[in-house]
C-alpha cells in the first residue's frame, strides 16, 4: 500500500466493506467498476487504483475485516461492564441498554456501602500486591544473582528442584496451608489465619520458581565482564550486586514486579480461606462474594467496583506492555 | 560448598590496577562497606530479635519441636552472614527459607493430611477429644456445695481463684487442674486475689460474661471427677460428666443408661448400636483416602468424570487459544498493513482485564433471565448458559477463548517475528506456495519456540480455579454424586469445595488425597513433555 492514497482509499474502505460483508462484492463492484473508470478517463492512475483495490483486499483488506470482528469480540464485554456501571437502573436488565443514560451515581454509591467496604478492598488489594511484589522481587533477584553468577555445589539440583516444586503450586496446598496458618496464628495472632501479613508471608512462599528462572535467564545476557571489572575496581559482592547488576536488570524486575502483582490481585483461593472479617479482604474475595449473592440486584455498583479495580492493573499492564511481551517470550525464544 | 568466586584474589590484583583515582574511589569504595556493614548488622539485628521474640513464646507455650526447629534456623542464618565467603549461601537463604516453610513444608504436610482422617469432627488429638467429650457432657451434681469464687486473669487466661466448703483457698485454670495457693483473704474467709493475677471486678466480669460461664475448671488431673463452673462469676458449682472415662479400658461409659463407648478405630468412641460421640480425634488413616476415592462408588464416579473434564477443559482451551491466537498473528504479520497497533492493543485488553474481574463480567452476560446474551442478542430466549451441563462446559471454553487468546496471539507474533525472513524468502524462490511455506518451515519453528509455553498454559488451565468457581461454581450440581461436585468442576474446584465447602462438612484427608492426584498427574504430564522438548538441556 503506497502513501499518496491513503486518506481517499481509507475512504472507501468505508464504503465497500458493507456491501463485501453483505456477500454481494462481486457484483457490485462490476456494476461499480465502468463508473470509476468513466470519473477517472483522463487519468491512468485512478483505472490502476481501481484494480488494485481487489488486489489490496486480497492482500491487506481482509485483514482488517478479522480486525473489526476481534475488536468487537475483544472490547465487547469490557465496554458493556463500562456501560453498565455509569447506569443509574441498577440492575442487570437495565444493564442491557448500553450506554442509554451516563451516570456516576453507582460509583458513588459504591463507597457508602458499610456492608461492602470497597474503599478497603481496594486498599488492601493494593497494599498485599505492592509489598509482594516488592519482596517476590527481591528474593528472586537475589536468588537469580547466585544461580547466575556464582558457581557452588547443588546449584544444579537446586535449579532442578525449584522446577519440580513449581509444578505443586500454592493452589493445590491451600489445606495444608490453612491449617498451617490455623496453627501459626495461635502461638501467634499477629501472622496467622484471618491477618494480611500471615497472607503475604504465603504468597512470598511462592516468589521462587517461575521468577528465578524468567530473571536466571535475563542476569546471564548481562556480560560478567561488568562485574569483574567491578570488582577490580574494589567493589564488593554487595557493591556489585545492589549497585550495577540490580540496575542493568531493571527491566526484568519490573516484569517479575508487574507480575507477581498482577498474580496477586487476582489471587482469590488462599485470600479466601485466609481473610474472613470484610474489612480484611481483598477486591478478588470481596468482590466475588458480593455479586455471587445477588448478582442481578447488585449488578451495576459491582460494575462500578469492576472498573475501578481494573483500572490500576489495565494501566499498569499497558505502559510496561513491552516488557512484558519480552518476558512472556524470554523463557522460550531465547 | 566449593565457592570458586575469586574474591580473595581481590587483594593481589588490585595493586596493579590502581589508577590515579584509585585512592579516592579506595576511600569512598570502604566508606560505603562501613555503611554496607552496618546495614548488615541492622537487618540481622531486627531477625534475630523477631526470631528470639518467637522463641521466648514458643517456650511459654512449651512447643519444643517447633523451638528447636526455630533455634537451628536462627544460628544458620547468623552463621551464613556473620561468617566470611559461603556466598552462594547469603543469596539464597532469604528466598530458600519462605520457600522452605511456605512450598516445601506445605507439600509435605499435604501429603501428610491426605493419609489422615482429619476434617470435621476429627481436629485434634484423642487427648483433647475424651476432654471435650467430657466437657461437652457436664452436668450440675445435685446437691453440691458452693465455692466461693474469685475470677482472675493474667496474660489472656481466666482462672478460679476458689475458697472450697472446708476454707482452702484453691487456684486452677481450664488447662491446669486446682492447686492449693495462698492468697489474700477479705473479712469473710473468701479469697478476692493472689500474687501475679488480676481479680476481676464486676464490670470486667459483665464485660466477659460470656467467656466467664464457659469456663470449667477440672478438680483434678482425672477428668473423671468433674469440674468447677460457674453460672454468675461469684460462686462455682462441681459438675460432673454423664459419661465416665474409664483410662484402662479405653472406653466411656453413660452413667445414665449404662451404654459403653469404646474407640471404634475409626478416630471416634462408638457404641454397639454404631452410634459415635462426638469430637473424634486425628488418627492415620493409611491409604483409605485414596482407597475411597478409588473405590468408593458415590466418590470414584464423581471423581472420573472430574478428571476427564479437567483434562478435555485444559486441553480445548490450550488448543483454541493457540488457534485463534496463531491464526491472528498470521493475519496481523503483515508488514504494510496500517492500524496494526490499534488492533494490537484493543486486541491485549481481555489479558491486561484483571482474570477473576472476567468471569464476574461474563456471569452477568451468561445469566439465564436478565443477560445481554439472552435478552438482547437472542431476543428475550432464555438459554440456561451456565445451568445446563454442556451449554455450562461451552460458556466455560467461550469465556477462557476471550481470556487466552492474547497471550497466546502475543507469543505467537514474537515467535513469527523472530524467525528469520530469508528462510521463507528461499522456499518462496524455490517455488513453495505461501501455505506449504508456511506448514513445512515457519510452524514446525515456531511450535519449537512456543512448546514450553504450550506446556505451561496447560499446566495453568489445569488449576484455573478462579473461571470456574467464579463463572458457574462447579455447577451445575450433579445430585446423585456423593461429593458437591458439579458437571464443570475440575480438580481443583472439588478439592476447594471438598475441604472448605458449605453443607457437606469439611474432609481435609479427602481434599488433600485430590490435591496430590493433580500433582502426580500436572508432574507426568510436564516431565513428559518437557522431555520431549528438551526444555531442561538449556540447564547447564
Amino acid at each position: 500500500m503506497t502513501n499518496p492514497f491513503n486518506t481517499q482509499q481509507g475512504a472507501e474502505i468505508g464504503d465497500r466493506l458493507n456491501p463485501l460483508v453483505a456477500g454481494s462484492g462481486a457484483t457490485d463492484r462490476a456494476s461499480r467498476a465502468p463508473r470509476t473508470v468513466q470519473t477517472a478517463d483522463g487519468r491512468v492512475l485512478p483505472t490502476r487504483r481501481r484494480r488494485s483495490f481487489g488486489r489490496w483486499f486480497a492482500d491487506t483488506g481482509w485483514r482488517h475485516l478479522i480486525g473489526v470482528v476481534m475488536l468487537v469480540f475483544a472490547a465487547f464485554p469490557l465496554l458493556y461492564v463500562l456501560s453498565a456501571s455509569l447506569n443509574p437502573t441498577g440492575t442487570l436488565v437495565g444493564s442491557n441498554q448500553l450506554f442509554r443514560v451516563v451516570d456516576f451515581s453507582n460509583y458513588v454509591e459504591l463507597f457508602q456501602r458499610p456492608q461492602q467496604p470497597y474503599a478497603a478492598w481496594f486498599l488492601n488489594s493494593l497494599v498485599i500486591g505492592l509489598v509482594t511484589a516488592a519482596g517476590t522481587v527481591f528474593l528472586a533477584a537475589l536468588a537469580a544473582y547466585a544461580f547466575s553468577r556464582l558457581r557452588f555445589t547443588g546449584r544444579r539440583v537446586g535449579l532442578l528442584t525449584l522446577l519440580l516444586v513449581q509444578m505443586f503450586p500454592q493452589l493445590l496446598g491451600v489445606v495444608a496451608i490453612f491449617l498451617l496458618m490455623s496453627g501459626i496464628g495461635e502461638i501467634f495472632p499477629q501472622v496467622g489465619i484471618g491477618t494480611q501479613s500471615g497472607l503475604i508471608l504465603v504468597y512470598l512462599g511462592g516468589a521462587l520458581g517461575v521468577n528465578t528462572y524468567l530473571m536466571y535467564g535475563f542476569f546471564n545476557t548481562i556480560p560478567v565482564s561488568i562485574d569483574e571489572a567491578a570488582k577490580l575496581d574494589g567493589a564488593s559482592h554487595a557493591q556489585i550486586f545492589f549497585g550495577i547488576v540490580l540496575r542493568l536488570v531493571a527491566p526484568i524486575l519490573a516484569v517479575v514486579g508487574l507480575l507477581s502483582f498482577i498474580g496477586t490481585f487476582s489471587e482469590f483461593v488462599i485470600a479466601s480461606i485466609m481473610l474472613t472479617d470484610p474489612q480484611t479482604q481483598t477486591l478478588a474475595v470481596g468482590l466475588y462474594q458480593f455479586v455471587s449473592q445477588e448478582t442481578s440486584r447488585n449488578w451495576a455498583i459491582f460494575s462500578a467496583g469492576a472498573v475501578l479495580a481494573a483500572i490500576p492493573v489495565m494501566a499498569l499492564f499497558l505502559y510496561l506492555q513491552k516488557y512484558i511481551i519480552g518476558g512472556l517470550t524470554a523463557g522460550s525464544v531465547k | 560448598m566449593s565457592n570458586t568466586t575469586p574474591g580473595a584474589q581481590q587483594p593481589l590484583l588490585a595493586p596493579p590496577a590502581a589508577r590515579p583515582s584509585g585512592p579516592r574511589t579506595a576511600a569512598r569504595s570502604h566508606a560505603q562497606t562501613v555503611r554496607g556493614l552496618l546495614i548488615k548488622i541492622a537487618l540481622l539485628g531486627i531477625v534475630d530479635a523477631i526470631a528470639l521474640f518467637a522463641m521466648f513464646i514458643l517456650v511459654m507455650r512449651e512447643e519444643w519441636l517447633v523451638f528447636a526447629i526455630a533455634a537451628v534456623v536462627t544460628v544458620i542464618i547468623n552463621v551464613i552472614y556473620l561468617r566470611p565467603g559461603w556466598l552462594p549461601a547469603k543469596y539464597l537463604a532469604p528466598g530458600v527459607f519462605f520457600l522452605a516453610v511456605f512450598q516445601i513444608f506445605v507439600v509435605g504436610y499435604s501429603g501428610y493430611i491426605a493419609f489422615t482422617n482429619y476434617g470435621d469432627g476429627h481436629n485434634s488429638t484423642k487427648e483433647d477429644a475424651i476432654e471435650s467429650i467430657i466437657a461437652n457432657s457436664l452436668t450440675r451434681v445435685p446437691d453440691s456445695p458452693t465455692y466461693r469464687l474469685t475470677v482472675v486473669e493474667q496474660f489472656g487466661t481466666y482462672g478460679f481463684l476458689v475458697t472450697d466448703p472446708d476454707g482452702d483457698t484453691l487456684l486452677g485454670t481450664p488447662e491446669q487442674p486446682l492447686e492449693e495457693v495462698d492468697a489474700e483473704e477479705d473479712s469473710t474467709g473468701k479469697a478476692v486475689s493472689v500474687a501475679g493475677w488480676t481479680s476481676l471486678g464486676f464490670g470486667d466480669l459483665l464485660a466477659n460474661q460470656s467467656i466467664v460461664v464457659d469456663l470449667s475448671v477440672p478438680l483434678s488431673d482425672d477428668p473423671n471427677d468433674g469440674a468447677l463452673r460457674t453460672p454468675d462469676g461469684s460462686s462455682a458449682y462441681v459438675y460432673t460428666s454423664d459419661l465416665v472415662y474409664d483410662e484402662t479400658a479405653d472406653t466411656f461409659t453413660d452413667t445414665t443408661g449404662g451404654e459403653v463407648y469404646v474407640d471404634g478405630g475409626d478416630g471416634s468412641f462408638v457404641n454397639e448400636a454404631g452410634r459415635e460421640l462426638q469430637p473424634g480425634w486425628k488418627i492415620d488413616v493409611g491409604f483409605e483416602n485414596f482407597q475411597r476415592a478409588f473405590t468408593n462408588e458415590d466418590i470414584r464416579g464423581p471423581l472420573l468424570s472430574v478428571t476427564l473434564w479437567t483434562f478435555a477443559f485444559a486441553i480445548l482451551s490450550v488448543a483454541s487459544t493457540f488457534v485463534l491466537g496463531l491464526f491472528l498473528a498470521i493475519v496481523f504479520n503483515a508488514p504494510h498493513m496500517r492500524g496494526k497497533k490499534i488492533y494490537r492493543v484493543i486486541m491485549v485488553l481481555p489479558y491486561a482485564f484483571p482474570g477473576f474481574l472476567s468471569a464476574l463480567v461474563f456471569l452477568g452476560l451468561f445469566n439465564e433471565q436478565f443477560g445481554f446474551f439472552n435478552q438482547v442478542l437472542l431476543g428475550g430466549a432464555s438459554i440456561p448458559w451456565l445451568t445446563d451441563p454442556w451449554l455450562a462446559k461451552f460458556s466455560i471454553l467461550f469465556v477462557n477463548l476471550w481470556l487466552g487468546f492474547p497471550y497466546m496471539f502475543l507469543i505467537c507474533t514474537g515467535a513469527l517475528q523472530s524467525i528469520p525472513e530469508e528462510l521463507s524468502e528461499a522456499a518462496t524462490v524455490d517455488g513453495a506456495k505461501p501455505f506449504a511455506v508456511f506448514r513445512l518451515i515457519k510452524f514446525p519453528l515456531l511450535l519449537v519456540s512456543v512448546a514450553p509455553l504450550l506446556i505451561s498454559s496447560f499446566a495453568f488451565n489445569f488449576n484455573n480455579f478462579n473461571l470456574i468457581y467464579m463463572l458457574t461454581g462447579g455447577g451445575p450440581r450433579d445430585i446423585e454424586a456423593g461429593v458437591d461436585a458439579g458437571a464443570t468442576d475440575i480438580l481443583i474446584t472439588l478439592v476447594y469445595k471438598v475441604a472448605f465447602g458449605e453443607g457437606t462438612g469439611r474432609d481435609y484427608g479427602l481434599a488433600s488425597a485430590f490435591a496430590i492426584l493433580i500433582f502426580l498427574i500436572v508432574a507426568t504430564v510436564s516431565i513428559i513433555s518437557f522431555r520431549q522438548t528438551k526444555a531442561l538441556e538449556e540447564l547447564n
